[in-house]
């Protein structure tokens, strides 16, 4: 029970994490980005080839993989999205597009990668010695995992609600009409926030590699589940997104464990069904 | 007498389509089967969610019901009766689907299809491995291609009857009202969610059907097979090139896809899914309502 609560956090750490990255570039930017999971795929093959290429572990590896997505993502707020922001008339318009664009953005990665990697399942092995957390034994690897996931979720709510590039990025998610007004420039606030949130998919990867198998086609999975959370948590607010991970991280775990691990996703949509039958606009979401 | 001119052309075509397999090559009939198909599954793609603006990323979805549905009772009923089973199974799906989601944002909608064929086929795969114990199963159903395909354009056909008639009621303009704007619609009197629920229940039965329809032509179905994404990435790309709004939008879109697809992915099997990908984020910049409304616009621009 123990054990399987503490993986279930583990894994929820993660999801959380990459969660408040789809929030932020939904919520700040406006644009619902279905491509979100194979970033964290990229990611995820990205630190297997540092690790058993040129053997560099994959805390040492976040350093080079993180600031790499946070690039390709401003490259492409810059190259793709902000066409689309400019032309479009109204909010539904560039949410209609925006899907559109990432959906074809989506299989683009995921062709790229099947290219370089195959099909097959991937894993390597890190850090994988057994540790004492409450008396249960956990992995080493998902323990680091869990406290990088916790350093970057701090990290972001840090910068978010205590600097004034946190401020400025909200005001902008508030009243993207307004902001302006204040002199803010919504264009680059909006491609910050984009890029943030493909530097949390880049570091939601790196975590993710060090204690699961993975395969180029499973970034549809990770974007789903990153979606649900979103939503689950209420649109936009952060701490919906890290107690909504959370969340769905131990009902997982809880449903492999007890259930039959193949239910997992049917899981994860019963949850997601249940809140929009009840409360469609989140645990923190305002309504409307 | 336009409009007799007209159905009559439309008879002649079809005449000519219907014997097309006694003049083509086996190839070319295959060939034609598979074009028939993915028309259908644009068209009826596009009756929903050309005038709603709803993305639906749902068709391989209920595609696989359908096939699905015709691997696991083709041995135990009669034929026409597992085409209505699967064709029932697809429309409470979709009237599940559509009962939590519809009457909320279009995002929500998005979110729930985009997982949607991943979650049927999991759970299928979980289901067969743990409580049938038969994962993979065989279709023997004495069709040839020819059969097949003159199902699908008989199909082909109730759905292109179906996307004009209500292009052409009150429900279409009901439609493009709420298009248009959703509020507006539901202050005129419009019953919103009960209209979209209806037009997205005809099209997800439409598309399990060709699913269904379709099935014999594997002989060999895992849920691996029937649940391909790729089948909702075509039909969406078809759907958006033609111009999901016109009612011979996905037919335009479609045809010349197809072809291309064909030729791709023999030549490049590997690199499909890339330049998929890229064309459709081509197509979404600069022909964001497709080609016929693009040709309209050069008109337009044209005469005045």
């Amino acid at each position: 029970m123990i054990e399987n609560l503490v993986n279930g956090l583990v894994l929820g750490g993660t999801y959380a994490l990459v969660a408040m990255g789809l929030t932020i570039q939904y919520g700040i930017a406006r644009i619902m980005n279905l491509a979100f999971g194979d970033l964290i795929i990229a990611a995820c093959f990205g630190t297997f080839v540092l690790y058993s290429g040129f053997a560099l572990s994959p805390v040492l590896a976040l350093f080079l993989i993180v600031p790499l997505g946070f690039a390709f993502n401003y490259f492409i707020y810059q190259i793709v999205m902000r066409p689309l922001v400019a032309r479009a008339p109204n909010s539904e318009a560039l949410e209609v597009d925006s899907i559109l664009v990432t959906f074809g953005l989506l299989f683009v990665i995921q062709g790229i990668l099947l290219v370089i990697f195959g099909g097959a399942y991937t894993s390597y092995s890190y850090l994988n010695t057994p540790v004492n957390v409450l008396g249960t034994i956990v992995a080493a690897n998902r323990l680091v995992a869990f406290v990088l996931a916790l350093i970057f979720g701090a990290g972001i709510l840090f910068v978010l609600f205590r600097t004034r590039w946190g401020t400025t990025l909200r005001a902008v998610a508030l009243a993207p009409e307004s902001a302006p007004l204040y002199g803010i420039d919504v264009n680059a606030s909006a491609r910050l926030a984009f890029a943030i949130g493909g530097a949390l998919a880049a570091s939601g990867g790196v975590v993710v590699s060090m204690y699961q198998t993975f395969t180029a086609t499973a970034g549809v999975v990770f974007t789903m589940k990153a979606l649900i959370v979103v939503i689950l948590g209420g649109k936009g607010s952060l701490t919906g997104a890290l107690v909504a991970g959370l969340l769905l991280g131990v009902v997982e775990t809880m449903v492999a464990a007890y259930i039959d691990p193949g239910l997992t996703l049917a899981a994860t949509y019963t949850v997601f069904l249940l809140l929009l039958l009840v409360r469609p606009s989140g645990m923190f979401g305002k309504a409307g | 007498m336009k409009q007799t001119v007209f159905i009559l052309l439309g008879l002649a075509v079809l005449a000519l389509l219907a014997a097309a397999p006694y003049l083509l090559s086996d190839y070319g009939t295959a060939l034609l089967l598979g074009m028939t198909g993915y028309i259908t599954l644009a068209t009826a793609w596009a009756m929903f969610s050309g005038p709603t603006r709803y993305v639906s990323l749902a068709t391989v979805a209920f595609f696989g019901i359908g096939a699905y549905t015709v691997a696991v009772l083709s041995e135990v009923l009669p034929y026409p009766l597992v085409l209505l089973v699967a064709a029932l199974i697809g429309l409470t799906v979709a009237i599940i689907v559509g009962l939590s989601t519809l009457r909320l944002a279009g995002v929500y909608f998005v979110i729930f299809t985009f997982g949607l064929a991943e979650l049927v086929r999991q759970t299928v795969t979980w289901w067969e491995v743990n409580v049938t114990e038969t994962l993979g199963r065989y279709i023997f159903l004495p069709f040839e291609g020819r059969h097949i395909y003159w199902q699908l354009l008989a199909l082909l056909v109730v759905t292109l009857l179906i996307s004009w008639w209500i292009g052409r009621s009150r429900y279409g303009l009901a439609l493009k009202a709420i298009g248009d704007d959703e509020t507006v619609a539901e202050h005129a009197g419009i019953n919103v969610p009960g209209l979209k629920l209806a037009l997205f229940a005809i099209s997800a039965t439409i598309i399990t059907l060709v699913g269904a329809i379709q099935a014999p032509r594997w002989t060999y179905i895992e849920p691996s097979i029937v649940f391909n994404p790729t089948v909702s990435f075509l039909t969406l790309i078809m759907a958006l090139l033609g111009g999901p709004s016109k009612l011979w939008g996905p037919m335009v879109g479609a045809i010349p896809l197809f072809l291309l697809f064909e030729w791709l992915s023999a030549n490049f099997p590997d690199h499909f899914s890339i330049l998929l990908g890229a064309l459709f984020i081509m197509i979404v910049f600069f022909m964001p309502k497709g080609i016929l409304a693009k040709l309209e616009d050069l008109r337009a621009g044209g005469a005045s």
